[in-house]
């Protein structure tokens, strides 16, 4: 069962990747085995595909560095929960292919370790302490994550899907 | 019509009278590629099968971030960047050591007033100095509008800062900028554009310290109204509806020091006067151009900066650092005892030019210092003006910048001698001694909004 890692509020991207691990600086086969080397040791290791990221304000905020998501999509993160997300960081994730969803509970409701199950088309993240309500995502995004990401979609489709 | 300035921007560009909350798609007059996300950009043009750019006029592209490299890694990638320029024939190119790409783009023209330009860096808001809708994207997004010429935006809803009165001596816009962060907060502005109000006709660099740190409150965009750049239809409504609107009086402004590691954790100097510093960045898209280094000039003409502290001065473009030299700026501060770094970002973002070791406390003049962000996560970040540095520089404190504006020579000399005398023994064995973030937080937090706010 994917497992929960819950984060606080204003979770930056220098957090998530520092500017000094950048594929540009490790390598594109690294990166990622930083993620969250200085603010949660082990993560990267310990995080398994599917696993769920939850999250108070403003999550992902800071510098626009894609590599970020790109090292979550790496980590086979299976989804982003927050209160409310960094525009950028939002932007990011939809077009690598990871939902990134609005829930306001979330982060009250799960604890960090909690085994949870996230039903999108039911809008509820469960965990043991009770099921937080998630916003479904704009039809746009929902698009364009079906598809895998914005170059799939694109790839597929030629342009955006119809706003 | 009761539109806001991104409204009227985005209405203009999409040709159909949208609002705040349309989803839209629009066309770029510009994109700005930097050399730190270059291998995912072009690794996403050829996932989409795209050979060429949709026109190689519009594109922008720069080696500023980690320039000139500092690694191997870092130069073979500088390397591919090279190529895949030559291979795609963009004119517009400008390699290591011409400076950041922010300044670049707004000086030498590249922002077009009342459209959108997308970049791949956090801090394209700052188009929005000469009235541009710029915004920071990520790579992908930035691939997909190499191969498009186009992009989609959530039409924002807006928050209008007014500036009213006149900055007195020693103050800076760079202060005024941190005390509407202040206000506003990290998220504050998450989504909107902000609209600045009543400082139109300021100097060019200073509306680029605002637009550009308005990514720090989350903005999508940041925009100035009424500035020389801007034609004539370029402006709000008069009737224009804001999410928020924020008034700062210029004339009671104190300098503004943003504490670790929030940029919104801002005090007024006072409580901050006496926190000792071992390095002073000046520099980046924020405060390194020529008045940035005129006004640190202006403190440290004739003397040399304290035992122990480091100053590392990054001019923000090659035709800042001419300009400095031009005018014997650069020999002054060379002369106080400043490593002048190759135009760029420097160790903003903590990948080149003197970054940070743990333990350290630095004040830089830029615009971010969360964890990290310099270099060790065990070093702290203090933001400020130019002027405050340069009296960092010279004294190793924190300290108000206008009495040594003041000050006669003798007097100048004392107040040197005293801060330099009270600051606390730092070193490599004094873990974090010294550093008062902790403590300065608590005063953030504490200090309810000094300004007139209406909500």
């Amino acid at each position: 069962m994917p497992r929960a890692w819950v984060f606080g509020d204003d979770l930056d991207t220098d957090q998530m990747v520092p500017g000094r691990y950048a594929p540009f600086m490790v390598g594109q086969d690294k990166f990622h085995t930083y993620a969250f080397c200085d603010a949660r040791p082990g993560f990267a290791k310990e995080v398994r595909p599917g696993d769920i990221m939850v999250g108070g304000e403003n999550f992902g905020c800071g510098s626009s560095r894609e590599y970020a998501v790109a090292a979550l999509k790496k980590l086979g993160v299976g989804a982003v929960v927050a209160k409310s997300f960094a525009r950028i960081f939002f932007r990011n994730c939809i077009n690598l292919g990871i939902p990134a969803i609005e829930s306001a509970d979330a982060v009250e409701i799960v604890r960090d370790g909690d085994d949870v199950t996230l039903d999108v088309a039911a809008g509820v993240l469960r965990a043991p302490r009770g099921a937080a309500a998630v916003r479904p995502m704009a039809p746009f995004a929902q698009e364009i994550l079906s598809a895998g990401g914005v170059v799939a979609y694109l790839r597929a489709h030629g342009d955006f899907p119809r706003v | 019509m009761s539109r806001t300035l991104a409204e009227v921007i985005i209405s203009r560009v999409s040709g159909r009278d949208v609002r705040a909350g349309d989803l839209v798609i629009v066309p770029i007059s510009r994109v700005m590629v930097h050399d730190s996300v270059i291998d995912a950009v072009i690794g996403g043009l050829r996932e989409l099968g795209r050979e060429r750019v949709w026109d190689t006029s519009k594109v922008c592209v720069f080696v500023d971030h980690a320039a000139p490299a500092p690694t191997p890694v870092v130069a073979d990638s500088h390397r591919v960047l090279r190529e895949w320029v030559r291979e795609q024939q963009i004119p517009t190119f400008y390699d290591a050591g011409e400076g950041v790409c922010h300044q670049i783009m707004v000086e030498e023209g590249y922002c077009e007033p009342g459209t959108v330009i997308v970049g791949s860096d956090s801090h394209s808001n700052s188009y929005g100095a000469v009235g541009a809708f710029g915004a920071g994207m990520g790579a992908t997004d930035v691939a997909v509008a190499l191969a498009l010429g186009r992009t989609w935006l959530r039409v924002p809803e807006s928050i209008k800062v007014d500036f009213t009165g006149r900055l007195r001596r020693g103050i800076t816009m760079k202060d005024a900028i941190m005390r509407v962060v202040r206000e506003i907060g990290t998220d504050g502005a998450r989504y909107a554009c902000v609209e600045f109000h009543g400082v139109g006709d300021l100097p060019q660099g200073d509306r680029i310290t605002l637009a550009g740190m308005t990514t720090e409150m989350g903005a999508k965009a940041g925009i100035v109204v009424g500035t020389p750049e801007s034609p004539a239809w370029l402006r709000p409504d008069p009737d224009a509806r804001y999410l928020r609107e924020v008034t700062i009086d210029l004339e009671t402004l104190e300098p503004q020091i943003a504490v670790p590691p929030r940029v919104d954790q801002v005090v007024d100097i006072s409580a901050a006067i006496g926190q000792p510093v071992d390095i002073v960045f000046l520099g980046s898209c924020t405060n390194g151009r020529l008045v940035d280094m005129q006004q640190a000039a202006r403190v440290l003409r004739g003397r040399r900066i304290a035992p122990h502290v480091r100053l590392e001065v990054v001019p923000s473009s090659r035709r800042q650092y001419d300009l400095a030299m031009q005018d014997g700026t650069m020999q002054i501060l060379s002369a106080a005892g400043a490593v002048i770094g190759s135009s760029g970002c420097g160790p903003c973002l903590g990948r080149t030019g003197g970054v940070l070791a743990a333990q350290e406390i630095c004040l830089s003049t830029a615009n971010r210092n969360y964890k990290g962000r310099m270099g060790s996560p065990d070093a702290s970040i203090y933001i400020g003006s130019p002027y405050v540095a340069a009296v960092a520089a010279l004294t190793g404190v924190i300290d108000d910048p206008r009495p040594y504006l003041e000050a006669t020579d003798d007097e100048f000399d004392a107040l040197v001698a005293r801060r330099r005398g009270e600051r606390p023994e730092r070193g490599a064995a004094s873990s974090r001694s010294g550093d008062r973030s902790r403590e300065l937080v608590m005063a953030s937090a504490r200090s309810g909004p000094a300004a007139e706010i209406d909500d």
